[in-house]
């Protein structure tokens, strides 16, 4: 067991951990943050993705431990004010989503690209998702409203 | 408004909860005092179980139950009762599952797991359907000829690995070949894939201290786990919930039933505690099911002119180890073997056979996409073997208003155009002209096209139904009992109701969670059958509505009902509309002034059960097994790199007559969606084994689906519409149908490029590159 400080989602957060705990199963174990999924729990399908310091990680591969001091950030964190943010309502407009398993791993990995690059070109967005698997969709509307996501974002719209 | 609904792109009812990550899957539930589930498989494709002993996992602290196959004795089926809930006396598939465990933790319940210490006797495992056809092959089940199955549909022949076999006879073949110009015969393979749900199974269920049983599941079709469950451990339906929540891809890998006997037989044994078990990849791969393999051998018989004029089919299944889904997919691809074609003379046997792997179920196409890689690989081969262009000949023999599908149902002008589909297509993706840039080096590109057809295979008596039933605010809850598991049926099924209940749109409330205590019945969410079904029955409940709403307005107003009309939520008379009341006047009752009340809360209800279906003659499949046909055809053009083997899918064109589009965008995602997995099929996907009959790759870094980087150039997708005479508007179904015949399409493309025909699937570097070497020696 060992004790662990860091911030989730722009709150200060505080627990215990055994050692060989995930960061995914912490989330969704001990915090009941169930929107990042396990999909196959072993970084191959990226459906657990998460934000740790502005970079997308696998959350089944991280140790629970070792985000002691970072910022982590899950979609629960990507509403803003009750509303949605505009990579979220670029995904409900392009037809981005069917099953949705994927959705929030998918959203946190064009978060973490948007961080860093607020005008991806197209291969930057392929690039960027290309650890996250979807059985649906065929990609093609993912990578459409990153795009659209990016313009709204940099011209403030929603 | 409510006139530009039908067809409407509205953005799909549950996109909020998923972009948020507050849909809750099965897996995320969690049920005070609930216990985790694991459960050891069988290391061995074939093997007699000689003793288990599971005395040092029952002392593992936390561990409340530990269940072996000799403790359950039942068999589970919907058409071939022939699956334990564990393997008893024997396992037949490497990943078999043998023992289970329920803990207080994942941890004690694996610790439990890995005690468990099991004796076996390894048999021989036939592991090739072809070999397992062979008189002196291992049986995988001797008691074959003791199982339980539905008698007249399905015909296993007792002592041997044929679960079933399906015969077609129309006309006669030899005399058609003896007249014929030209007899091709060949043989193609598609081998065992899988779904690959990102979702893997889950399951909880808790079995009550008063008989009931309660279970939480990412199921396909929450009666159909009910019903199965029912006759298998004889519980009456009354005692059985099923709840189905949001389920993150199913493909058909989640139809009929799966972990949920285990899972609740595990509560039972565990003091009535909830259990909970989740797949893990791994055993998402190797335990659960996946897409049966297919050998074909297929001859036809064509004149001159390009005329069919017979064909023999043999389609030699591979079921894996159980086949309660196989036979149907055995018989489903049988009765629409030959393709959407007029042929004169037919001979069809499809035999689904048990072999020691994987068993296959229900996976988009059920059965379609594995025969029709035979089929429209095949038709461009006869094709030049009589110098004819690939279209030219699929247009000289494709069905049309007039012709006689190979059971002997009359093609109608409702039943679709596949010569539509086909000619749409090769316009578009510029049949007959040159590739631009022309083939350069090493990389030179080709075009193909494939036709296809599927009807939803399912049993002459399938029924659905819908109750709509209004809130005091004039909403009005639409309940159903298909699962959205993705498809975007739940807000094309909301549009319906929206138009049929002349409501806005945003008074539908369409009642997510499907549960069998309180939602009406529906035999099950596949087939591409629901917004079909389940339309139906949302119009036919929305009109019972809308009467109840008219007899109560009628007495109100002092008028005749039939001298009222509804409209944007509004009852009123149709020659003074200023004599109106709005819904919510009266669908809770309608009071007087005087407080005089007439009516009551209105619920409509609506049901439908396929109507004009047969069962099939068992010796010449003749019949009508077909609700309605969906047809479609794909274009592609691809790019090979001679020195790789590398397939790049430059531009796909698909065309579907999907009789009328409800949500235009939901549409063209399934058409995407389904190219691309379909794709996964053609280039990359396929189930490995060693030997012995050993699954290889059962992980997503030895088994790689399609990713981002992936996907064609390219896509484009052609919504035909003749209408269909049953269908909510004309609609048909169009989940399934887009993954079927892109393989075919896209081999024959290979071909136009490089003069390679392969006949095995899939079609990846290394077996493209090396069919380019032999080509060049």
């Amino acid at each position: 067991m060992q004790h662990i400080t860091f911030t989730l989602n722009r709150e200060p957060v505080s627990l215990e951990v055994e050692d060989h705990w995930t960061l995914l199963r912490v989330l969704r174990e001990s915090l009941s943050l169930t929107g990042t999924k396990e999909g196959c729990g072993r970084g191959e399908c990226g459906a657990c993705t998460v934000i740790v310091d502005g970079k997308p990680v696998n959350s089944c591969l991280v140790l629970a431990a070792e985000v002691d001091g970072c910022e982590v950030l899950t979609i629960e964190g990507e509403m803003r004010d009750g509303k949605l943010s505009p990579l979220q309502q670029a995904f409900i407009d392009t037809g981005a989503i069917q099953c949705g398993f994927c959705t929030p791993g998918m959203v946190m990995s064009a978060r973490a690209l948007l961080m860093r690059n607020p005008d991806p070109s197209e291969p930057e967005i392929v690039e960027a998702i290309c650890g996250n698997l979807c059985r649906c969709t065929g990609y093609e509307p993912i990578i459409r409203a990153i795009k659209e996501a990016a313009r709204r974002e940099m011209s403030h719209e929603r | 408004m409510n006139d530009d609904l039908i067809g409407a792109s509205i953005p799909r009812i549950d996109g909020i909860e998923k972009v948020t990550g507050s849909a809750v899957y099965a897996a995320d539930m969690k049920m005070p005092g609930m216990l985790y589930a694991k459960m050891l498989l069988s290391p061995h494709a074939h093997a007699t179980i000689v003793g288990v002993n599971v005395e040092r996992a029952r002392k593992v602290p936390g561990v409340r139950a530990v269940l072996v196959g000799k403790d359950l004795p039942y068999r589970i089926g919907l058409y071939m009762v022939d699956k334990p809930v564990l393997a008893d006396r024997k396992v037949r598939y490497h990943g078999e599952p043998v023992a289970a465990v329920a803990a207080t933790s994942e941890e004690a319940a694996t610790e439990a797991i890995d005690l468990i210490e099991v004796e076996y006797e390894p048999l021989e495992a036939v592991t090739d359907a072809r070999e397992a056809l062979k008189p002196d092959a291992p049986l995988v089940h001797e008691d074959l000829h003791e199982y339980k199955y539905v008698k007249g549909v399905f015909f296993p022949v007792p002592h041997t690995n044929i679960a079933n076999h399906f015969k077609l006879r129309k006309g006669d073949v030899e005399e058609g070949f003896r007249r014929s110009y030209r007899i091709i015969e060949n043989q193609f393979y598609a081998p065992q894939v899988q779904h690959v749900p990102l979702e893997t199974h889950a399951t909880i269920a808790h079995w009550k201290p008063s008989g009931s049983i309660e279970i939480w599941t990412s199921a396909q079709s929450p009666f159909a786990v009910r019903n199965l469950l029912s006759v298998a451990l004889g519980i009456s339906h009354s005692r059985i919930r099923v709840v189905v929540l949001y389920v993150g891809g199913a493909f058909g890998g989640k139809a009929g039933i799966h972990l949920e006997p285990l899972v609740a037989l595990l509560s039972k044994s565990s003091g009535f505690k909830p259990v909970k078990l989740v797949a893990t990849r791994h055993e998402e791969f190797k335990t659960l099911p996946c897409r049966q393999g297919l050998h074909a051998r297929i001859k036809t018989g064509v004149s001159k002119s390009g005329r069919i004029i017979a064909e023999e089919i043999e389609y030699v299944w591979d079921a894996g180890a159980y086949a309660d889904y196989g036979v149907n997919i055995g018989r489903a691809s049988g009765y629409s073997g030959a393709g959407p074609y007029d042929i004169e003379n037919v001979k069809i046997d499809s035999l689904t056979v048990y072999t020691n792997k994987p068993f296959g179920t229900a996976y988009r196409g059920f059965g379609h996409v594995e025969l029709f890689w035979a089929v429209e690989s095949q038709m461009d081969i006869a094709a030049a073997s009589i110098d004819m262009d690939p279209v030219e000949f699929r247009m000289k023999n494709l069905l049309a208003p007039g012709s006689m599908t190979i059971t002997g149902e009359k093609v109608t002008s409702h039943t679709g155009s596949v010569k539509k589909c086909l000619k749409q297509v090769a316009n578009e993706i510029g049949w007959g002209k040159q590739s631009s840039p022309k083939s350069a080096g090493r990389r030179v590109r080709g075009k193909g096209i494939a036709v296809l057809h599927k009807a939803p295979a399912m049993p002459p008596n399938t029924a659905s139904s819908a109750i709509i039933k209004f809130n005091e605010d004039a909403t009005a809850d639409v309940i159903v009992s298909g699962v959205d598991y993705g498809q975007g049926t739940a807000t094309s099924l909301s549009q319906i109701a929206a138009y049929a209940l002349r409501l806005p749109f945003d008074r539908i409330h369409f009642v997510w969670a499907k549960d069998t205590d309180r939602c009406p019945y529906d035999w099950q969410t596949v087939a591409s059958r629901l917004t079909v079904m389940a339309g139906i029955c949302i119009m036919r409940a929305a009109e019972d509505a809308i009467d109840q709403i008219k007899s109560t307005a009628a007495r109100a107003l002092g008028v005749e009902k039939h001298q009222l009309e509804v409209e944007n939520g509004k009852v009123f008379v149709a020659s003074d509309p200023s004599r109106m009341l709005d819904y919510k006047d009266v669908v809770m009752g309608y009071m007087f002034p005087s407080g005089n009340s007439i009516g009551g809360p209105v619920i409509g209800r609506g049901s439908y059960v396929a109507e004009g279906l047969t069962n099939l003659d068992p010796e010449t499949g003749q019949g009508l097994p077909a609700l309605n046909w969906t047809y479609g055809a794909h274009g592609v053009e691809v790019e090979v790199d001679l020195e790789t083997g590398d397939i790049e899918i430059i531009k796909i064109v698909s065309a579907f007559d999907v009789g009328r589009v409800i949500n235009e965008d939901l549409c063209r995602g399934q058409v995407r969606g389904g190219v691309v997995q379909g794709l996964g099929t053609t280039l990359i996907e396929q189930y490995l084994y060693d030997g012995e009959g050993h699954l290889l790759n059962d992980s997503l870094t030895d088994y790689k689906i399609p990713t981002s980087k992936d996907i064609p150039r390219e896509m484009v997708q052609i919504l035909i519409e003749t209408p269909h005479d049953k269908g909510p508007f004309g609609a048909r179904g169009i989940a399934e149908h887009p993954m079927i015949s892109v393989p075919s399409a896209v081999a024959n493309a290979l071909f136009n490029a490089t003069g390679v025909r392969i006949r095995d699937l899939p079609l990846n570097p290394e077996r493209v590159c090396l069919a380019l070497r032999q080509r060049t020696k």
